[in-house]
């Protein structure tokens, strides 16, 4: 095929695809459009029946918690499928490692070392990270917050301690065996919380405990906070594990053929 | 009176209408930029830097779009994670071929 005619088909093609997608635009609801019921019928009930204001993380961790659970295993899943692929193999041998970034790249390279300001910062923000990351992954039913993102936020602590400079501290402060359980516990929290439910003779993830008295009130919402919180554990771990084992592939393993 | 608008709740932080829209149409518009930006930058290791700027920016658009829970989401996974991922695959290739 010559370069000509692979134009023209691309311009076919691209032609078609514009009209599809204009035909499209033009048959959408207007900006802002909400034509279903439920939207509306949550944000009229939510509060009044489980205490949260932070009526996302109701929809989560309460109406649709039994999807949540599968989206969490997801992540739980594809944390598993990091840590086998990128297993050691024969053939690959670890190298001593040294310190931080720098060690990122081969000698050859000559990579700066890194900086004393890019340290300082990671070390002075390693503590309101951890902080913040409880705050966001305990405070779903109050704010729009939740497990998920707090996780992640609790994951980009360690990840400060390593651009600090500290490989070795990153593996230390997580450790492969705690990081692994404590995923374990965040999965498995979530599945045991609806599974306590239907031990109580109630619907699978029924909200079996207290609401408390104060919708709005951190120790309100019964379950919500509880899930959030197994999901906080399970999302954190999930990243430290996956991150921890490039760090591992980048820093430590070289082909044994080189 | 709209299904949408039945809910809508004026607080003394409520942003004008017109504010608003002029507000939308620029973070779009500076979303559209950004996503470019992503595609025309061609050295991978660049490519990670602003496509985790560009995180952000989608954080905000959600932020404006009164999503903050996917402002959260997208902070974390787009601004840090996924950056954090692509530097160390990136590294790590280097690293093989030498």
């Amino acid at each position: 095929m010559t370069p000509g005619q692979r134009r023209w088909i691309f311009l076919a093609a691209i032609a078609g695809l514009g009209a599809f997608c204009l035909w499209g635009l033009a048959g959408l609801p207007g900006f802002g459009n909400y034509p279903g019921p439920y939207g509306n019928v949550i944000n009229r009930i939510a509060v009044a029946q489980t205490n949260a204001t932070g009526v996302v993380s109701t929809v989560n961790f309460e109406y649709r918690g039994f999807d949540t659970v599968g989206e969490e295993f997801i992540l739980f899943v594809a944390a598993t499928g990091v840590a086998v692929v990128l297993r050691h193999l024969r053939g690959e041998r670890e190298r001593k490692p040294r310190g931080g970034m720098d060690d990122a790249t081969d000698e050859g390279r000559g990579v700066p070392a890194t900086s004393s300001a890019v340290r300082m910062v990671a070390l002075i923000m390693t503590g309101p990270t951890v902080v913040m990351g409880w705050w966001v992954a305990s405070h779903a039913q109050t704010s729009p917050s939740g497990g998920f993102q707090g996780g992640v936020v609790l994951a980009t602590a360690f990840i400060l301690i390593y651009l600090a400079g500290q490989f070795l501290a990153f593996e230390r402060v997580s450790p492969a065996d705690v990081t692994d359980a404590v995923e374990a516990i965040g999965a498995g929290g979530f599945a045991a919380v609806g599974l306590t439910a239907v031990a109580m003779g109630l619907p699978y993830l029924s909200n079996f405990l207290g609401l408390g008295s104060t919708p709005g009130a951190v120790s309100s919402s019964g379950t919500i906070a509880l899930i959030s919180f197994f999901v906080g554990l399970e999302v954190g771990a999930a990243f430290i594990l996956i991150v921890s084992e490039l760090l591992d592939q980048t820093l430590l393993i070289r082909q044994g053929s080189q | 009176m709209t299904p949408g608008h039945a809910l809508a709740v004026v607080t003394p932080y409520t942003v004008p209408t017109g504010l608003m829209d002029v507000l939308q149409v620029t973070v779009l518009v500076l979303v559209a930029a950004g996503a470019t930006a992503v595609v025309l930058t061609r050295s991978p290791i660049r490519q990670a830097i602003v496509l985790s700027v560009y995180g952000i920016l989608l954080a905000v658009l959600f932020l404006v779009f009164q999503a903050p829970d996917v402002t959260l989401s997208e902070l974390t996974v787009g601004a840090v994670a996924l950056p954090v991922m692509l530097l160390l695959a990136l590294a790590k290739v280097s690293g093989r071929q030498k």
